[in-house]
């Protein structure tokens, strides 16, 4: 075998890769607490938090964050819903179709947002349905479904069989096993999956796009604000606030499924 | 329930949960029926019709006198796509969609060959989510970031100031199908933010490809006589390929559908994305919209079955 | 007396494949009963079926008089301790053992008391409130059977339970389980592809092979009088003489079978009862307390044959490979056997 230390060209491309996909990260947390008001100059000229507050008081700002947290709560429960139902469906059972659904499952976050965008669209302009907070949940809750479906399936996946029989076997019925065994044991994978929904709902913007008629989540808000460069230190603290709600998840979602133990609530 | 005693137990077993559950248990088809029922009705009725609706939409005539959209069923839309106007369009999204998977694919290659191979325990962990948490962040913010990165006065140009470099960066914008009138105007621009993006969409299947490569295999081919170079080429590589198709579904597919970043950076122009956007929003031409978002639903099946020869679906 | 189990022309299929075909056992109560097969011989699923994990294709299963197809595993009066024991992790040890009385609604209180009652029972008073992942694997062993046992089933189902455990602590917990049996008075089903664990253990053994019933007997009419050719040579070690050499040796075309250390090398008058082979010595091999020799009989067959080394000085070691040897047993040493079918589609 080689030898147990990597070249130096080697550990230059692979740590200068981190920081190529960290440095405009960093850049949006310097420069929402820059001092100037106007561009883009680079260095900042000095360090306020003056623009937090600002932001925080704007009404315009305020509704989009509180229609973002609506929608991604909203889908994320329904992603929960619809996700945990095909993940018990599909996880052990084999059937006619079943590669069918998990495709069909997938297919919203494989193909292009804007072909679910404008699919979703067409469908409601048809029903007659006006774009507007309801859209938005039902597109957002659609390429969410996926990502709790792949949590739970795989906790599923791993979480024994015998221990389902062994609790039918002590005397517990379906829904007592239900209640006592699978659920506390998917306790965090739905907890993680739900996360990362809820950081992709409120992030999205190629869907919403199409399906938000004339609400503005904060996504929308910010793209708004990029064609119009307006208020650039206000976006500029928006930003980072987009930012850290959509980085979190990540981070608390790794800590709850790494190693797949510790589960909380025993049930009492 | 802690206080009922052992005496009731009969009482529960005919309470209407327990009978509930015993139906179920006589008859996993109903069981399995009311799992799946509820997720089928959403994507089927919802997802699958919606589809099914937008694509039958492609065969409906659009008035362009009128503005006006007429349920007669046409192949014009369709036919409209090969025009050269739109076949450009077409073009140069494709065109794009594979540099940045190349380029992505050269970039991530030595991040995840780094993480599979050199790191372990906790370095491990911080270089998984040092690449998890990029991917996971904004996508908006992310293409914003690049606005302020590469705008005129802003980051890239600083540092280009600083290392002297001016003179460099004017003859690559000069570079026509590169360059551009300014960083934020180029297709070069375009390009690395593109490539930026989707980035951490690359590394990780590539990482798991190499983390499922058991040391004895290069510990054999170093036995059998191979250099690590020739490992590198003769074993690892070939190994690797399946992870860096996978990658590519996401960054081909992702660049493919994408009309925000297009929007943001680089020269104008239309992409599929911003096409089908304009199409079906300001010209209100949602026949042509329809036919459009056809393209890259195609390109896509076309480019997955490529890439499923190179073993990619392994390695998802 | 009752049964505790009675198994009627009971087939399980999955697809096309007869995981259990047409098995008929009558399972005394209060008995120690074991279920014995390679893996794939249908023993584990014939458990499943008693414990309601699965429902026969065809057939009838009655547990005490009571028909069970149709009824699930929670209304059934058995319990089971399962391979991987299948503790839930996320709850500690009493919970774990405490589980069934809690669904039944006992309360609290007399619920941890009899959980700690049977913790006892297993010698594992004061683990109550470690969580599973730290016990080690034969407490985790005695826990799965202290939750099992708590509910005071009639009967216990043993799914391989001691297959995790390393050889010096199986021996200890054989010998456990058999008093556990005898002073609970209960049936154990017990399932295992181990045969001495199987005949240390068992009132009855049944022998399966191939999703059938090949012998139930005890474990010593089984070993003495095997009743087909897969169960002398599964159960212990035999040599099964088939063809010509049988019929000159045993005066009947069945094959037969005759234990290696039913077998003495000797020369000289034959005893009358005594029937005798010759052959050349092919292979020796020492292991302890016995020695093992292979015979190459001029029929072309080998005769495996196991001298036992109890005396204590060091036998000298007369015997060199290619040596032409005699080899004697009496009579009623072997034992006819039918010749176990291959089933249709093997």
């Amino acid at each position: 075998m080689h030898s147990d230390k990597a070249s130096l060209g080697l550990r230059l491309a692979a740590w200068g890769g981190l920081v190529f996909l960290h440095f405009p990260i960093l850049i949006i947390f310097i420069y929402a607490f820059n001092t100037e008001d106007a561009a883009f100059s680079f260095p900042p000229q000095g360090f306020t938090l003056k623009w937090i507050s600002v932001a925080f008081s704007r009404p315009d700002v305020l509704e989009s964050i509180k229609l973002s947290l609506q929608v991604a709560c909203m889908a994320t429960l329904i992603a929960l819903v619809l996700g945990t139902l095909a993940s018990a469906a599909l996880y052990r059972r084999s059937f006619f179709g079943k590669e069918s659904i998990s495709l069909m499952l997938i297919l919203p976050i494989a193909l292009p947002g804007i072909i679910t965008g404008i699919a979703l669209l067409s469908a409601f302009k048809r029903l007659g349905i006006e774009p507007g907070v309801f859209t938005i949940v039902v597109g957002h809750a659609t390429f969410c479904v996926v990502i709790v479906y792949n949590n739970v399936i795989a906790r599923l996946r791993r979480t024994s069989q015998s221990l389902i029989e062994a609790s039918m076997d002590l005397g517990a019925d379906g829904w007592q096993t239900f209640r006592f065994i699978v659920l506390p044991n998917l306790g965090s994978a739905l907890l993680a999956g739900g996360m990362l929904a809820f950081a992709l709902s409120f992030d999205e913007i190629i869907v919403t796009t199409f399906t938000a008629g004339h609400e503005r989540t904060l996504p929308i808000w910010l793209l708004n604000q990029l064609s119009r460069p307006r208020d650039v230190p206000v976006t500029n603290v928006v930003a980072m606030l987009v930012m850290l709600v959509t980085m979190l998840p990540i981070l608390g979602a790794y800590y709850l499924t790494r190693g797949g133990e510790s589960v909380a609530g025993s049930g009492k | 329930m802690s206080l009922t005693l052992d005496k009731q137990a009969p009482a529960q077993s005919d309470s209407v949960l327990r009978r509930f559950s015993n139906l179920l248990y006589r008859r996993p088809n109903l069981y399995l029926a009311l799992l799946l029922v509820p997720p089928l009705i959403w994507f089927g009725a919802i997802y699958l019709g919606s589809l099914l609706t937008l694509l039958w939409q492609g065969f409906y005539t659009f008035d362009d006198f009128t503005m006006a959209v007429t349920p007669e069923l046409t192949l014009a839309n369709f036919a409209a796509l090969f025009n050269p106007s739109n076949f450009d369009i077409i073009l140069r999204t494709l065109g794009m969609a594979i540099t940045v998977s190349l380029a992505s694919a050269v970039v991530a290659f030595p991040i995840a060959y780094y993480m599979a191979r050199y790191t372990s325990g906790k370095t491990k962990a911080f270089f998984y989510i040092a690449v998890m948490m990029p991917m996971w962040a904004s996508y908006i913010v992310k293409a914003y970031a690049w606005t302020l990165l590469l705008a005129k006065g802003g980051v890239a140009q600083w540092f280009v100031q600083q290392l002297n470099l001016e003179p460099v960066l004017h003859v690559i914008l000069g570079i026509p199908g590169i360059g551009g009138s300014t960083l934020s105007t180029s297709h070069l621009g375009r390009f690395l933010v593109f490539v930026y993006i989707w980035l951490p969409f690359m590394i990780l299947p590539i990482q798991a490809s190499l983390e499922r490569l058991p040391p004895s295999l290069l510990q054999a081919s170093a036995d059998l006589g191979a250099k690590p170079r020739q490992t590198f080429m003769q074993v690892i590589l070939p190994l690797s390929v399946p992870g860096i198709a996978a990658g590519s579904i996401f960054t081909f597919s992702l660049t493919l559908g994408d009309f925000i970043v297009p929007q943001l950076i680089g020269p104008p122009g239309y992409f599929i994305g911003s096409m089908v956007y304009a199409q079906q929003g300001a010209i209100g031409n949602m026949p042509m919209a329809a036919a459009f978002t056809l393209v890259p639903i195609v390109l896509i099946a076309i480019y997955l079955s490529i890439v499923k020869r190179l073993g990619a679906f392994d390695a998802l | 007396m009752t049964l505790a189990v009675q198994f009627t022309h009971v087939s399980r299929l999955f697809g096309e494949v007869k995981a259990v075909d047409r098995v008929s056992i009558d399972i005394q109560d209060g008995e120690f009963f074991s279920m014995l097969g390679p893996s794939g011989s249908g023993k584990t699923t014939c458990l499943r079926l008693i414990a309601g994990f699965e429902q026969p294709s065809a057939g009838s299963i009655r547990i005490h008089g009571v028909e069970a197809a149709g009824l699930p595993p929670y209304q059934r009066d058995v319990n089971t301790v399962f391979q991987d024991y299948a503790l839930f992790p996320h709850m500690n040890v009493l919970d774990n053992v405490a589980y069934g009385l809690k669904v039944k609604g006992v309360s609290k209180t007399e619920r941890h008391a009899r959980a700690e009652e049977a913790l006892a029972m297993v010698a594992l008073s004061g683990y109550g409130a470690r969580k599973p992942v730290q016990l080690s694997g034969g407490q985790r062993q005695r826990v799965a059977l202290a939750r099992a046992l708590v509910n005071r089933p009639r009967v216990l189902l043993l799914d391989e339970p001691l297959g995790a455990l390393d050889l010096k602590l199986r021996e200890q917990m054989q010998s456990e389980l058999k008093k556990l049996q005898r002073q609970l008075g209960i049936t154990f089903i017990f399932v295992t592809h181990d045969q001495t664990e199987a005949l240390s253990m068992s009132d009855r053994v049944a022998v399966f092979n191939r999703g059938r019933i090949e012998q139930v007997d005890t474990p010593r009419n089984l070993y003495m009088q095997p009743a087909t050719t897969f169960v002398a040579e599964f159960v212990g070690t035999s040599n099964v003489v088939r063809g010509e050499l049988a019929q000159q040796l045993n005066g009947s075309s069945l094959p037969f079978s005759i234990r290696p250390e039913h077998i003495r090398f000797g020369d000289g008058p034959l005893a009358g009862h005594e029937v005798q082979v010759s052959g050349l010595l092919h292979d020796i091999q020492y292991q302890g307390s016995a020695t093992r020799y292979e015979l190459m009989l001029d029929s072309g067959q080998t005769l495996a044959v196991s001298q036992a080394n109890n005396q204590w000085q060091t036998q000298a070691l007369t015997y060199q490979p290619g040596q032409r040897l005699t080899a004697r047993w009496a009579r009623e040493a072997m034992t006819a056997l039918q010749e176990t079918a291959l089933h249709e589609g093997q």
